[in-house]
């Protein structure tokens, strides 16, 4: 592998990371910050791609917007339904243990997937990339990199700086961070922990819809694709840390190098690496890489 | 002594009357088990094979020999580990007389396990798996779809033809994948290429990228793929975004462009294919299928549906041999081995083995469609290999 391949390689797994990272940090909030194990994040993200699909021609005929005011609209459909979604489900699990946590959001990942079996239908899907993202950089005399994959990297370190900016400039941050730890105390000092919990989970959920609305161009859209998310979304969580953003983002580049790499050196170990790598990881730091906050 | 004699005489006549009585009936229903996955990657694909298998039955009036259908549904959410239960519940708890499935090959080698095993019918209406008329071929077990390795071949023969000298060929690491891949390096070295890389993923992971950086620092003349649903559409997509669509030639096996090029838009334009089953053929059949299909479906038929619709001739080409009775297996065997089966595809007949031995067609994407382009294998034959039947 020469130098030039072996750079393209590391801007791959960056991206990959990157992208992963953009997925996993609604969960790694809920799960974090409410200590609720959420299954149904990866429907969310299903969510986010088939609104990207589903949203674009009416966004277009009303607004007349393109694919920013199409994300616009999704995400604000996304903190209205996760708001809904929290009342509804989600408040009835803060006390209870994770395995009726694990029901009650597993049970909701067959409710959407039926759903949008009835709403949308089987068909595999494609969303167009938007025309003024969809060039290409050369690299190399073969190879061409798509902008939009460039752009999705750009969004998910907007996010990151965001949600780092919020969690520790802001009252809410300290609020949110504080209600982490101990819940009953923020409670005595007059804080309304369940509008706190609702925000976050609502925040959470955009941050899922998002992702999926930003990723659709590149994943397709089809059935099913919440549940190979989902998992790689746990294992991220898991190595960098519950609760922990930065240990998600740290934890998302790392699984992208491992499996770019390992794509690509040890073909036949491709499919297990990321989970030996998160066996190592465990065994030498238990609670992942960083703690929470 | 008297009454003993006499007792057994009423018995024996009652049974006789009843019996008569009982084959005036009307016959008893057709139990028909389709495992197919209704949920997952491969939902639109079993829809399909339904839709088909179903618009054959309704051609012949709702029946089969005479015996009106009654369908048993299985969802196999393309999961081969909950394939062997999923089949037993057919087969154990069902008693169904005809097993009809499925897309995934890894959960169609369960149920051809459990089908050579029971002695039930089973019909496969797309799994590739070369297994289920190879290692695993049964006199019970047929398939209407095709095998894994004759797509493979086929444009393997084509590539070799048009003097394509260096191959990287790129797919998932499954059945599917592998023996699509060996169909085509077996065709393609034999008219003296040679396949420089052979790249492979795990199932059914989708990022392709540093795969497809790895084809550019290889530099073949072309690439060979399989993939199929949501990965196809990925997959094309990512081909051309990588600017490989215009320096490096992809060819793949049909299922990279069937019933995806309304997701891959551009990106899959003028990509060349080999299939047994093309848009746009002369076939008087396939022209009268797909108004059939459209009409009753409002959708337009894919080879999914082709395949189910075939399946379900099988059926009642053996079916109607043996009157209705599923427990002449022979004779069904026999009748369905001698017929030539009018499909939209073309008419074809069953190898020893009970695969298809078919045109493969070589097809090119143009529009919205797969254009037939000219014939890549002619009455192709998989070689079924491990068959000992």
């Amino acid at each position: 592998m020469d130098l030039t391949i072996f750079l393209i390689q590391c801007l791959n797994a960056l991206q990959y990371g990157l992208l992963l990272f953009l997925v996993a940090s609604g969960l790694t909030l809920i799960f974090g910050i409410m200590g609720v194990i959420n299954l149904a994040h990866g429907s969310f993200y299903m969510m986010g791609a088939y609104m990207a699909y589903a949203l674009a021609p009416i966004v277009a005929a009303t607004f007349g917007g393109g694919f920013f005011a199409t994300l616009l609209v999704g995400v604000v459909l996304a903190v209205i339904l996760g708001y809904v979604l929290e009342w509804a489900f989600f408040s009835f699990l803060y006390e209870r243990e994770h395995l009726q946590q694990v029901l009650m959001t597993y049970g909701l990942i067959l409710v959407f997937e039926e759903l949008r079996s009835l709403l949308v239908g089987d068909d595999v899907h494609g969303v167009e990339v938007p025309a003024f993202l969809a060039g290409t950089l050369p690299l190399g005399e073969m190879m061409t990199y798509p902008v939009y994959r460039l752009f999705i990297s750009g969004v998910c370190l907007a996010l990151a700086l965001g949600m780092y900016l919020v969690f520790t400039r802001t009252r809410l941050g300290m609020m949110i961070r504080a209600g982490s730890t101990n819940r009953e105390m923020v409670q005595s000092l007059g804080v309304d922990i369940k509008f706190l919990y609702r925000v976050v989970f609502a925040a959470g959920m955009a941050i899922a819809v998002l992702a999926g609305m930003v990723a659709a161009p590149v994943s397709s859209v089809y059935p099913g694709m919440g549940d190979t998310v989902l998992i790689i979304c746990f294992v991220v969580v898991v190595i960098g840390g519950i609760g922990s953003i930065r240990g998600a983002l740290l934890a998302a580049l790392l699984i992208g190098l491992v499996d770019t790499f390992g794509k690509v050196l040890l073909p036949q170990a491709a499919g297990v690496l990321v989970y030996v790598l998160m066996a190592l990881i465990l065994l030498w730091k238990p609670d992942g890489l960083f703690k929470a906050g | 002594m008297k009454t003993s004699i006499l007792r057994t005489t009423v018995i024996a006549a009652a049974a006789a009357a009843l019996t008569t009585a009982a084959s005036a009936q009307p016959a008893a229903k057709l139990k028909v088990g389709l495992m197919l996955p209704y949920t997952g990657t491969f939902a639109a694909l079993g829809n399909a094979i339904e839709n088909g298998f179903k618009l054959y039955l309704a051609e012949q009036g709702g029946k089969f020999a005479g015996r009106e259908v009654e369908f048993v549904k299985v969802d196999d959410e393309s999961d081969p580990s909950k394939a062997t239960d999923n089949v037993n519940k057919l087969v154990k708890r069902d008693n169904v007389d005809v097993l009809i499935g499925t897309v995934h090959s890894g959960v169609a080698l369960a149920m051809a396990k459990v089908a050579k095993e029971s002695g039930t019918l089973l019909i496969v209406p797309n799994a590739g798996a070369d297994a289920v008329t190879g290692a695993m071929c049964a006199p019970n077990i047929f398939r209407s779809s095709f095998s894994n390795w004759q797509p493979g071949y086929a444009m393997g023969e084509v590539m070799a033809k048009r003097g394509i000298k260096k191959v990287a060929t790129i797919t998932w690491k499954y059945a599917a994948g592998d023996e699509s891949v060996r169909g085509f390096k077996e065709a393609f070295e034999k008219g003296g290429g040679t396949v420089v890389k052979e790249l492979n993923l795990p199932f059914p992971n989708v990022e392709f990228q540093a795969l497809l950086t790895d084809i550019a620092a290889t530099k073949p003349d072309a690439v060979y793929t399989f993939f199929a649903g949501g990965g196809a559409v990925k997959f094309v997509k990512d081909y051309s975004a990588a600017g490989l669509k215009k320096t490096i030639p992809l060819y793949g096996s049909g299922f990279l462009t069937d019933g995806t090029l309304e997701a891959q838009g551009a990106d899959a334009e003028g990509l060349f294919t080999a299939l047994h089953y093309a848009d746009s053929m002369d076939i008087p059949k396939d022209k009268s299928f797909r108004l059939a299909y459209a009409k009753t479906y409002k959708l337009q038929p894919d080879v999914y549906a082709v395949q189910g619709y075939d399946a379900a001739q099988i059926l009642g080409i053996g079916l109607k041999a043996v009157n209705g009775d599923t427990s002449k297996k022979a004779e069904f065997a026999r009748a369905v081995e001698a017929a030539k089966i009018d499909s939209p595809r073309g008419a074809f007949s069953l190898s020893k083995a009970h695969n298809p031995v078919q045109d493969l067609y070589l097809r090119q994407v143009s529009g919205k469609e797969n254009k037939l382009v000219g014939i890549a294998s002619k009455a192709l034959s998989d070689p079924a290999r491990g068959c000992k039947m």
